[in-house]
């Protein structure tokens, strides 16, 4: 509960003190949940209804840049695809926000903290690329008149894959949580670098070429020097290949030019700029070498998937679910050299 | 007030108990295996093919979009008969028919990788040079996360379309009197499965993808495969054959859109 408030005062504290009518519904709210979770048995049933205004995190990581961190895990029912990091900028005239969760309830939790945090119209939803733990949550934004912003290939990536993101994750979610999804395309696209004026703010966005996936994009907040790097980086998470390895690879060459402070990683803890690259960078490169010596070895794709990378597995979580799936990416393009 | 809480626990767990059972057995007009084989195999009968036919899979497939599947074939000692097509069917992708291979006596090992949309039984039917029909089934998990049976970069695809390669490995080691070689076929291209108008963004993608392809040593075909939408982008066969000294390799493959795709390869040496 503390570590709740804390989350939630915070910002109230540093920007939206002039929202006083907000503040104290929410106030009143807060103290309500404290003291209904005294009473247990009724706490219950009242904190889980309220769970969207409640326990929905949104940390500030510099002035006016806020991030709520996705938990590490794959999206399920449970914890209604809240897995990735997404965030939202504030300017002088507009916000922008960057991806929008994997469901639209947890788009709508996120409007719903933002619109607690600022009165600020919010002008631009960018999307880092087509993955559904960052898209899903469009819809949340449909009607609010912003222009939807993303990588020129993410149309085509939305209209391939969503179809089938949302057959399979009617399955796992369930159809409550997935009936509402809406496939919402940009209609601004950015083919090479783009500059978005937020008021006294500007973010600069980069189209990267196949990296993670083929819609990757990345959106630099100059004022604060933060980095919002989409699924192009992952801390402590296992990085997801569903792109090109070796395409990656080159763009962690590219991405330290990037002048940033700090970076926040698709999935993962905000962290130190370009410090936080390094860890993707061995995994990957340690799972490009294996993968590699398995094919000159003539080793089958099936046998050759079950070792690479393996001696990566206790540096990071989520390994168990996502190296396999790695490898047989990085297998299927390396034997092509 | 405990006891209470821990009742409404026990209601909150059956409830949610309740939902995920409910949820794993809603059927999603599941495609039955009996009509499938009845329409593919125009009512014959199927007789079982264990011992006989082998279908190797991934009980989970981690990547959706390539999935590796092998086939075996090993007739009993004494059985004169030989394997003359082996058909490979995903029974809940779209369309389940994914491969029907052609194969020369020789050929006991066919290892190629496709796409599974969701959770599905995966049948092999071998069919016999007596006409006979055999089957095998085995069973293949979807795979999480935002793995999805498309491709993966779409836009490389166009550069390097119908390159073809061709590997020869090298006979196994513990086997080196083996008679048997393994190799390996790959064509570059999409193979997209095709797409109905986006309502969203206007896209359409049309089908697209390697419908047939064929392998020969010297004169003698080895290897016809017909493919269909499941077989992964960048169609890729290992097979096992009996080097029947031939000097060369050659292999055809056209597409959808009537490309046709020639390349040929010295054979290797067997004994390297």
């Amino acid at each position: 509960m503390r570590q709740l408030l804390r989350h939630h005062v915070m910002p109230f504290t540093r920007e939206v003190l002039r929202d006083r009518s907000m503040l104290f519904v929410r106030a009143v709210f807060i103290l309500i949940c404290l003291f209904a979770n005294l009473d247990r048995s009724t706490g219950l049933t009242f904190c889980k209804q309220s769970r969207a205004d409640d326990q929905f995190s949104l940390s500030q990581v510099a002035p006016g840049v806020y991030v709520h961190v996705g938990k590490t895990a794959l999206m399920t029912a449970q914890n209604e695809g809240d897995i990735a990091n997404i965030g939202i900028v504030i300017g002088q005239d507009f916000a922008a926000v960057i991806d929008t969760g994997g469901s639209v309830r947890e788009g709508s939790r996120f409007l719903a903290a933002i619109q607690a945090l600022t009165s600020k119209p919010i002008r631009y939803v960018i999307n880092s690329h087509a993955h559904p733990d960052h898209v899903f949550g469009n819809a949340a934004f449909a009607k609010l008149g912003a222009t939807f912003v993303g990588h020129a290939n993410l149309p085509r990536a939305l209209a391939l894959r969503g179809p089938l993101y949302l057959d399979a994750f009617r399955r796992i979610m369930g159809p409550q949580l997935i009936d509402e999804v809406k496939l919402i395309a940009p209609t601004l696209m950015v083919e090479r670098d783009m500059r978005l004026d937020l008021g006294r703010r500007t973010l600069t966005l980069k189209a990267w070429r196949t990296a993670h996936s083929d819609s990757d994009l990345t959106v630099l907040d100059e004022l604060t020097g933060t980095l919002f790097a989409g699924d192009l980086v992952f801390v402590r998470h296992v990085p997801v290949l569903d792109g090109s390895i070796r395409g990656w690879l080159a763009a962690l060459d590219e991405l330290p030019e990037i002048r940033a402070r700090r970076v926040v990683p698709g999935h993962g803890p905000v962290a130190a700029w370009p410090d936080a690259i390094a860890d993707e960078r061995r995994y990957l490169q340690r799972l490009t070498q294996d993968t590699r010596t398995l094919i000159a070895q003539g080793v089958p794709l099936a046998a050759a998937v079950q070792t690479a990378g393996a001696t990566e597995k206790l540096q990071w979580q989520l390994f168990e679910e996502y190296n396999t799936r790695n490898a047989t990416a990085a297998y299927s393009e390396l034997e092509w050299e | 007030m405990r006891g209470k809480f821990a009742i409404l626990c026990a209601v909150g767990l059956a409830l949610c108990l309740g939902a995920s059972s409910l949820l794993a057995a809603a059927p999603e007009a599941d495609v039955q295996w009996s009509e499938l084989a009845r329409d593919i195999f125009k009512g014959r009968p199927l007789n079982d093919g264990t011992g006989l036919l082998s279908i190797e899979m991934p009980y989970r497939a981690e990547d959706a979009a390539i999935v590796p599947v092998t086939l075996r074939t090993a007739l009993p000692t004494g059985d004169t008969r030989s394997v003359k097509t082996i058909t490979l069917v995903i029974d809940q992708n779209p369309s389940p028919v994914a491969a029907t291979f052609t194969i020369d006596p020789g050929v006991s090992m066919i290892s190629t990788r496709v796409r599974v949309n969701s959770y599905t039984k995966v049948h092999a039917v071998a069919e016999l040079s007596d006409g006979a029909l055999y089957v095998v089934e085995t069973y293949v998990k979807a795979s999480g996360g935002c793995s999805a049976p498309a491709a993966r970069d779409t836009q490389q695809a166009k550069v390097t379309l119908g390159l073809m390669r061709f590997r020869q490995f090298a006979a196994p080691k513990q086997a080196p009197a083996s008679t048997t070689r393994e190799a390996q076929i790959m064509i570059r291209h999409p193979n997209n499965s095709g797409l109905q108008m986006d309502q969203i963004t206007h896209l359409y993608v049309p089908l697209f993808i390697v419908d047939r392809l064929r392998v020969w040593q010297g004169d003698r075909l080895l290897l016809a495969v017909e493919g269909g939408i499941s077989i992964s982008e960048d169609p890729n066969i290992r097979f096992a054959y009996r080097p029947n000294g031939a000097a060369a390799f050659r292999a055809e493959a056209s597409d959808t859109e009537g490309h046709v795709f020639r390349a040929e390869w010295p054979a290797e040496r067997s004994d390297m």
